[in-house]
């Protein structure tokens, strides 16, 4: 049974101002209603006026998705009533959105390359927030701190088949938006989305509410069982709404009175309307990621996956890429394997790390100064470092200070032995033929170095000294 | 030379709403001329109603740019004046402050919706007021209480604080005894504002002359047909005449698209009305919601409390040409009916320079006379084709017809504002003489 | 024609309470203002975007807006610098 998915997604733009205002955008952390003034209050009189850097925007994330520019389009009052809504309209835009027709990239679920379409872009502006007190309590609590913040909704056909593509859409979609310099994804509530899904042959669902990447694929998956359990018993699906409840990882039926809108679209009277088409072949897109990945193939020869890890985020990349001099194979895997685990077991951003120490501890790895246990031990440090807001100590002086370098010469020799010794019935069943009791041997020889030892290495001289009998 | 002018009026008409006994004023054009604001128009620190109890108690925390501009140039805001709620009236009696009487006549209503301004002018209270005019709201009362009354062309006064009734309608503009006056107010006003993005960079700068030798009147039969009162058609007849013995010169002109004005003019107005006032839900300001209610019980009881019945019936009939299925057969078409008058006038204007009717068809009407919605919305008439159209319109005084002022209605090109003042104080001049 | 509950729909669409007694006088008052407006049926010609100004932009530079003190002035009612609003749950 065939699943369908198609997506509308909420993106905050990272404009200084709001959409109609010259309110400040940088609210968060603020107390409530200050970054308000008569227009996104909604108080009586005052008229909105359009930020020219939204539309630029806008513009810009049609072209980047291949989009068609209206020759005209405008803005539209979308009315309804909700405690959020200060003026019980919504300046959207209705049926001349910004722009139409547009693709992105994704990959399916067997790998292959395959292209989701964008129905269109358009511009409207965010409601308040609202608080809803702890315990039951019989009102609601306003903050207007959000209300008129520039959002692009994005729409997309229905071309994806599982949670799994959906949330690989998103993450494409997140990285061009990076990429573009018009998003800022480690804003809280910066993205939110509200899913369409079907069950070949069966009534649409759409679930509303989801404001994370993970959870779009959390409250997909919850879906597609749920519409599967539905059929297999016989029941129908019903065509409604339902909320993403994303604590709970469920989602529930949210079905009322209130379902039945009559918006009743009008082109808005305070503004006038867009005429940018001709704009779209000035604007200078950057460097995108699927460019951005081929090109870190061929420059840096790294593999398909490292150049796709590493282009997931414009700042990794723009990280890898000031260290990529050092050593660029070196360097991938080191970025896009080690530091990345690192960093999201931390819950770290990659702004956090000085790309100047990761490339001096590359170094010392390249010119094998240190194993690869060490440097991992070095940057657990200089990451700890980080994570703690203090200064982070050149590489070098870790490995000086916690006596990390390569063990060589006698020292190396005296563990060998003193293992060899040690364990004479390991060395008996390596010489019976058991290969097990030498990994077992090389084991103890990097645990007496704390892995300052090259393991590779180490096998050969482990072997070469029980075979001949000495160093 | 700035002060603060003592203003304690006797406003035995209900002219005004809020009164300011003590106004300051500073230096400029207009210094310590007292100046009343109609109460839809935004002013720091005095309460603005738009004559309704929704908005009862409601102090704005910013001016209007007109009233910005009022005080820049010295102007001293002595009160806000009645009007009909939020606009909607052709009387000033849906106030929820009390109706307006007419100081010609105090058994007849003023007009409106500015009726309070053109009463507080007209009794003499004060030498200028501003009104707003979406469907006649300035020029109905300048021609019901005998005063003169701009509606400035679309775009050329700034909305900026103007509590919106119908936003692509309405416009800002001034009233006074004599054109001059009407001139030199608007000359104060009339300035470039960028926060309304309907505006158009062409302020008003201009004294008015006699001038009008060859001027091309037209003469628009649609203006003096049925349900016009002969005796007022004959009154302005009369003034026209006037007009050509100051070397002017009729021709006919016509705008057949007057037969949709009034309909697609209500159309649109309570369309965008019932958007505009969705607002009012005792939130964030206003008299307090019940907030133990859920949000649509709330806002239905308040609203209902709160605005009076002219205007839910307007928001009713506005959501209703909005709504869907609706929306194709009203609002729509009112847009096409709207361009077709438009280009009417367009027409109209290639041969003649402005249009000379009457601004109402009839002289005012006694209070309470107007109980049924229907035949008040049709004495818009003559006056909803200038805001369809988006021209300038000015009412200036012509006689009397028992008692009672009478108007003459003169229309002008987009933006030649200063050519229907130059007509207006060239009439006026010529029968003050 | 507009029945009663239409009118009553059109009511709770507008958020506007009407009492039961109001609602056959605004009928029949709606009805005479639609009869009126059916002129329009006559209206020929489409609709076409009005000429004017387009594209008109504000820059993107933060201005002062108001403090929260004067946000709240005119609020019926405030908790900890929100404003208080009917529940919607």
């Amino acid at each position: 049974m065939k699943t369908i998915v198609g997506l509308e997604i909420h993106v905050q733009l990272s404009t200084a101002t709001k959409l109609f205002c010259g309110c400040s955008t940088d609210y968060r952390d603020d107390e409530p209603n200050t970054h308000c003034c008569p227009v996104c209050l909604a108080l009586p009189g005052a008229l909105p006026r359009l930020n020219r850097k939204a539309v630029e925007y806008g513009l810009k994330v049609a072209k980047a998705l291949d989009m068609k520019v209206l020759e005209e389009s405008e803005f539209a009052r979308k009315n309804y009533f909700y405690p959020d809504l200060p003026k019980a309209y919504q300046i959207t835009q209705y049926d001349k959105p910004l722009a139409v027709e547009g693709t992105v990239e994704i990959e399916d679920d067997e790998g292959h390359e395959k292209i989701v379409r964008i129905t269109r872009v358009h511009l409207e502006e965010d409601p308040g927030r609202l608080v809803h007190v702890a315990g039951g309590s019989k009102y609601s609590l306003v903050d207007y701190n959000r209300s008129g913040i520039p959002l692009l909704e994005i729409v997309t056909e229905p071309d994806m088949r599982s949670p799994q593509e959906a949330r690989r859409f998103l993450n494409k979609l997140r990285t061009i938006l990076e990429y573009l310099g018009v998003f800022d994804g480690e804003r809280e509530g910066g993205l939110r989305v509200d899913a369409n899904i079907s069950l070949e042959g069966s009534e649409r669902v759409e679930v509303k509410n989801i404001s994370s990447y993970k959870g779009v694929e959390k409250a997909l998956t919850f879906e597609v069982t749920r519409q599967k359990n539905l059929l297999r018993r016989g029941q129908r699906v019903a065509r409604e709404t339902r909320h993403f409840m994303e604590g709970r990882g469920i989602t529930t039926s949210s079905r009322s009175k209130e379902e039945e809108h009559d918006y009743r679209y009008f082109p808005e009277p305070d503004l006038r309307p867009l005429r940018v088409a001709d704009r779209v072949a000035t604007i200078e897109l950057p460097e995108l990621p699927v460019a951005r990945k081929n090109r870190f193939m061929a420059q840096y020869g790294i593999s398909l996956n490292h150049a796709r890890t590493l282009t997931g985020d414009p700042k990794l990349a723009d990280f890898y890429e000031a260290v990529a001099h050092i050593d660029p194979v070196l360097a991938a895997t080191w970025v896009a394997d080690t530091l990345l685990g690192e960093l999201n077991y931390r819950d770290m951003s990659i702004a956090a790390v000085p790309a100047d120490r990761i490339a001096e501890l590359l170094a010392l790895l390249r010119t094998e100064t240190i194993t690869d246990t060490a440097g991992v031990q070095v940057l657990r440090e200089m990451l700890d470092a980080c994570a703690a807001g203090k200064p982070c100590e050149p590489p070098a002086m870790i490995v000086e200070r916690e006596g990390l370098a390569r063990a060589t010469g006698d020292e190396f020799t005296q563990v060998v032995e003193k293992v060899v010794a040690a364990n004479p019935q390991a060395v008996e069943d390596y010489r019976g033929g058991k290969k097990g009791a030498l990994n077992f041997l090389v084991g103890q020889v990097m645990k007496e170095t704390r892995g300052r030892a090259d393991p590779r290495e180490l096998g050969r001289i482990v072997s070469g000294y029980i075979d001949t009998g000495g160093v | 030379m700035a002060g603060t002018l003592e203003f304690s009026p006797d406003d035995r008409y209900n002219a005004f709403i809020t009164t300011c006994s003590t106004a300051p004023f500073t230096d400029g054009a207009l210094a310590g001329t007292a100046i009343a604001v109609k109460d839809n128009i935004s002013t720091a620190g005095i309460q603005t109603t738009c004559g309704s109890k929704i908005l009862k108690g409601y102090v704005p925390p910013y001016d209007a740019y007109v009233v910005e501009l009022l005080r820049q140039a010295g102007a001293a805001i002595v009160g806000k004046t009645n009007m009909d709620e939020f606009g909607m009236g052709t009387t000033t009696e849906t106030s929820a402050f009390g109706p307006t009487q007419n100081p010609a006549d105090p058994s007849r209503v003023p007009g409106g919706s500015s009726g309070g301004s053109a009463a507080a002018v007209a009794a003499g209270l004060v030498p200028m007021a501003l009104g707003t005019d979406t469907g006649g709201s300035i020029r109905c009362p300048a021609a019901f209480c005998g005063i003169v009354g701009l509606k400035p062309t679309y775009g050329r006064v700034s909305r900026y604080g103007l509590i919106a009734y119908a936003n692509s309608l309405e416009q800002i503009g001034p009233m006074a005894r004599t054109v001059e006056d009407v001139s030199r107010l608007m000359s104060v006003i009339a300035w470039y504002d960028p926060r309304d993005s309907t505006m158009l960079d062409r302020p008003y700068d201009h004294r008015p002359t006699a001038e009008i030798k060859g001027l091309r009147v037209g003469i628009p039969e649609e203006y003096f047909g049925e349900g016009v009162d002969p005796r007022v058609a004959e009154s302005v007849r009369d003034a026209i005449g006037v007009l050509e013995g100051l070397g002017a010169e009729t021709v006919p002109v016509s705008i057949p698209g007057m037969r949709h004005a009034l309909a697609a003019y209500y159309v649109i107005c309570t369309s965008e009305a019932s958007s505009n006032l969705a607002r009012f839900d005792g939130v964030r300001y206003g008299p307090a919601v019940d907030t133990r209610k859920s949000w649509h019980e709330a806002y239905q009881d308040l609203r209902q409390e709160m605005f009076g019945t002219e205007v839910r019936r307007r928001i009713m009939l506005g959501t209703f040409a909005l709504s869907a299925g609706y929306a194709g057969r009203y609002y729509a078409k009112a847009q096409v009916a709207r361009r077709n008058i438009k280009e009417d006038f367009e027409r109209a204007f290639c041969d003649a320079d402005i249009i000379a009717g009457p601004t109402m068809p009839t002289t005012a009407f006694r209070l309470g006379e107007k109980s049924d919605p229907l035949s008040m919305y049709l004495s818009d008439i003559l006056t909803v084709p200038a805001n369809l159209a988006g021209i300038p319109a000015i009412s200036v005084p012509c006689g009397k017809v028992d008692g009672l002022p009478v108007g003459l209605q003169l229309m002008g090109r987009q933006f030649e504002d200063e050519r229907v003042v130059d007509a207006a104080y060239a009439y006026e001049q010529e029968v003050r003489a | 024609m507009i029945t009663e509950s239409d009118i009553e729909h059109i009511a709770e669409l507008a958020d506007i309470g009407i009492s039961k007694d109001e609602v056959p006088e605004f009928t029949t008052q709606f009805n005479a203002i639609l009869d009126y407006f059916e002129v329009l049926d006559t209206v020929e010609g489409e609709s076409a975007p009005d000429a004017g100004a387009v594209n008109v932009f504000r820059d993107d530079e933060p201005r002062p807006g108001l403090s929260q003190e004067e946000a709240l002035a005119n609020a019926g009612s405030t908790e900890n610098g929100f404003i208080k609003a009917p529940r919607v749950m």
